[in-house]
């Protein structure tokens, strides 16, 4: 592309440590962004800003606090990435989440009393079930039908969210109390914490279950399989990959994982049902999958993250600062490093040599200059031309080779009139 | 039973028209090519930033103004990176949906709940409102239904019948073809994407200001996404948008109604009901069993880059 002086030259190799920094500089220019509207409310971004790095990270009480609250977050997170590996994308995480939570607390509040291992193991694969079976209808109506599963699976969580409220207004309503929320579970299936640290331990599931992700995805069949799929759907097409069935495998798998939020936010947190349970983690796991770039395993550190940002608003409220910051701060981020993204595809050059441009405009023999300069270009006779452009080459050549393509365009419109004629 | 149908008929209308204008915007964008997932997040926007004017100043039009300032802003921000950026656009959708609703929710915080002396009040067409059943349905309404009255049928004309219209509906088709006209893509879908956030802007300022008079921190409640999956109902069709936002409006409040009628039924489930009917016209009207050819744009959620081509 050619925008004036400004030369935009596709990169095809970026290095890994580009790909580590470029996000975490364009969080931090989401960051100054988001000073401004600070700011703009009135208060000053820099106090702001320190008061929520002291509480949540300082100590070791901020930190416990920043990993139970980013407990839903790792699942909500890699819950959206196993659907994005696949290209799908799953944003009805908080309805999974809310069905995981109910399916699994219903056997705990009503279930069979059982010793408490079998209890929690029942309760956890419940959990993983509920949260499935409401991300296969998502699943089983795109692999049918090829109905759009982000609306769906959209849609769905406004009917788990009601369906979660209904419970908790009418038949869980725990006795004598005037909020919606259940009974509390028994104390002994509370999920402990890690000896003496204070750390929640399921901050350990979750670390198995990247773990397993991780290994699936990068050394399995299907993980190379699912790969290929997103890469080109008509390739794995061609070598027999099953599509639909990965649909359904994928969502299914997505969707467990989402469901097991419930599980240690019930177990883990709040040991309870109640209205609004997952309070829009599962939107805020896109956020974290898209900054882990669909990694599980970076997919918990920025859970813990982005825990200390919602663990932190709370301790701003008390300057006065709307507790909304956390969400607009995650927004802003996001939008930030989607921008990032594109300079780590595209170079930018300025383009200091005008003349070189009117050169070829007057003159076709700079195609050969730019052959010369090892870039190739191919003319077929039909005026179908290809124009291949080795990376990491001087702004000078692409200017030409712009313009060599514009120029056999012409060339092309010229040829097609006259057969016309 | 008469009264009763025609206050169904008639708020069925106010509803269908706070969903339409966001409806239309995006058949506008995504017929140029590019998909809008993020109307929720900017519906809030439009939502307290028009509410926020009015409660500073009391003006309704230099709320709407604002609230399309607004709107064509986030507009641009968002053709950048997904025309010039060329990011994903479902992704890119998505962080304009939870900007949006965590920025409407910040500045909005000390004004939720608080109701405005002033919002857009109905008034009676003269003569036609005089009509018996038909007046009290059609022209008993504020003036952003009466506007809508004309948006859809000028921009049923503008696409079909119009050469802009004809530009337009290639624009999602065949982007290069068009380049090689000499048409500037970029441009035209930098401008119909700030329309198409524009108009959602306009419909969350119908929500704050038109169908309530107060702000709460995520009001829309989905409707943004209502009007998204209207988009592919209609088959990128403002008629048939109208249409399915009048179903859609006749649904949600023949459920609230219900809610009376029957009270054995928890109320949830009624709530639950425009959503389930999002989900099932979407099956019917998208489904891959269906005969006829789909109408989507075929460069939809391409980005168009001239090095492609």
């Amino acid at each position: 592309m050619n925008i004036g002086a400004i030369q935009i030259e596709k990169k095809h190799v970026v290095p890994l440590w580009a790909r580590i920094l470029n996000p975490i500089i364009f969080v931090f220019i989401g960051l100054a962004f988001s000073s401004i509207l600070i700011m703009a409310v009135g208060f000053n971004p820099i106090k702001v800003y320190s008061k929520m790095i002291s509480y949540s990270f300082l100590n070791m009480r901020g930190i416990n606090g920043s990993i139970r609250a980013g407990l839903p977050l790792m699942f909500c997170g890699m819950s959206v990435s196993i659907a994005f590996k696949m290209g799908l994308s799953n944003i009805g995480a908080e309805g999974q989440y809310a069905m995981g939570a109910i399916l699994g607390s219903a056997f705990v509040l009503f279930g069979p009393e059982l010793p408490v291992s079998v209890r929690l193991v029942v309760m956890f694969l419940l959990c993983a079930v509920g949260g499935s079976l409401w991300a296969l209808i998502p699943a089983a109506l795109k692999a049918c039908w090829n109905v759009n599963e982000t609306i769906v699976s959209l849609m769905l969580n406004y009917v788990a969210l009601l369906f979660m409220d209904y419970l908790c207004y009418g038949p869980w309503m725990a006795k004598n109390q005037t909020t919606p929320i259940s009974e509390a579970i028994p104390k002994e299936m509370y999920l402990p914490n890690i000896g003496s640290t204070g750390i929640n331990s399921g901050v350990i599931v979750a670390i198995v279950i990247a773990m397993l992700l991780y290994i699936f995805f990068k050394y399995t069949t299907a993980g190379y399989q699912i790969n290929v799929i997103r890469n080109s759907k008509n390739s794995a097409e061609y070598a027999g990959i099953n599509i639909r069935k990965y649909v359904l495998i994928i969502m299914g798998l997505s969707g467990a994982v989402a469901g097991l939020a419930g599980f240690v936010q019930v177990t883990g947190v709040v040991h309870r049902v109640q209205a609004q349970l997952p309070g829009g983690s599962g939107y805020t796991g896109i956020v974290v999958a898209y900054l882990s770039q669909f990694n599980p395993i970076v997919v918990i550190i920025v859970s813990i993250l982005f825990g200390g940002l919602v663990n932190s608003s709370a301790a701003v409220q008390i300057m006065g600062v709307p507790s909304q910051i956390a969400t607009m701060l995650q927004g802003s981020i996001m939008v930030f490093v989607i921008a990032g993204e594109f300079f780590n595809h595209y170079r930018i050059t300025l383009n200091r040599s005008r003349s070189n441009v009117n050169k070829s405009n007057a003159n076709t023999s700079s195609i050969n200059e730019s052959n010369a300069n090892k870039s190739n270009v191919i003319r077929s006779n039909v005026g179908k031309n290809v124009i291949k452009s080795n990376a990491g080459k001087k702004a000078s050549n692409v200017s030409n080779i712009n313009n060599v393509s514009d120029m056999s365009c012409e060339e092309k419109h010229r040829e097609v009139r006259e057969i016309a004629q | 039973m008469t009264a009763f149908v025609v206050s169904i008929c008639s708020a069925a209308i106010v509803y269908a028209v706070s969903i339409l204008y966001a409806a239309i915007g995006e058949i506008f964008t995504q017929r140029s090519g590019i998909m809008n997932l993020g109307i929720e997040g900017i519906m809030l926007m439009g939502a307290v930033s028009g509410f926020l004017t009015v409660y500073n100043t009391n003006n309704l039009g230099l709320a709407i103004l604002v609230v399309i300032l607004v709107g064509a802003l986030l507009g641009l921000v968002f053709a950048f990176f997904t025309v010039t950026l060329r990011a994903d656009q479902t992704v890119c959708g998505m962080a304009f949906l939870i900007f949006g609703s965590g920025l409407s929710g910040f500045i909005g915080k000390n004004i939720t709940g608080i109701a405005t002396s002033v919002k857009f009040q109905k008034i009676e067409i003269p003569l036609l409102s005089q009509i018996p059943i038909i007046g009290d349905i059609f022209f008993k309404h504020d003036i952003l239904v009466y506007l809508m009255y004309l948006i859809v049928p000028l921009s049923m004309f503008y696409i079909y019948r119009t050469k802009p219209g004809l530009i337009l509906r290639a624009l999602g088709e065949n982007p290069a073809a068009l380049d090689k006209a000499g048409i500037n893509v970029f441009l035209l879908r930098y401008i119909y994407v700030m329309f198409g956030c524009a108009m959602a802007a306009i419909s969350g300022a119908c929500i704050s200001l038109s169908y309530t008079n107060f702000w709460n921190e995520g009001m829309t409640g989905g409707k943004g996404w209502i009007a998204f999956s209207l988009v592919a109902f209609s088959g990128w069709n403002p008629a048939g948008a109208a249409l399915g936002a009048l179903l859609f409006g006749a649904i949600s409040i023949i459920g609230i109604n219900m809610q009376i009628y029957l009270p054995g039924i928890p109320s949830q489930f009624y709530s639950m009901l425009p959503y389930l009917a999002t989900v099932i016209a979407l099956i019917i009207t998208t489904g891959s069993f269906r005969k006829k050819r789909s109408e989507e744009p075929t460069a939809l959620c391409q980005s168009y880059d001239r090095e492609n081509r």
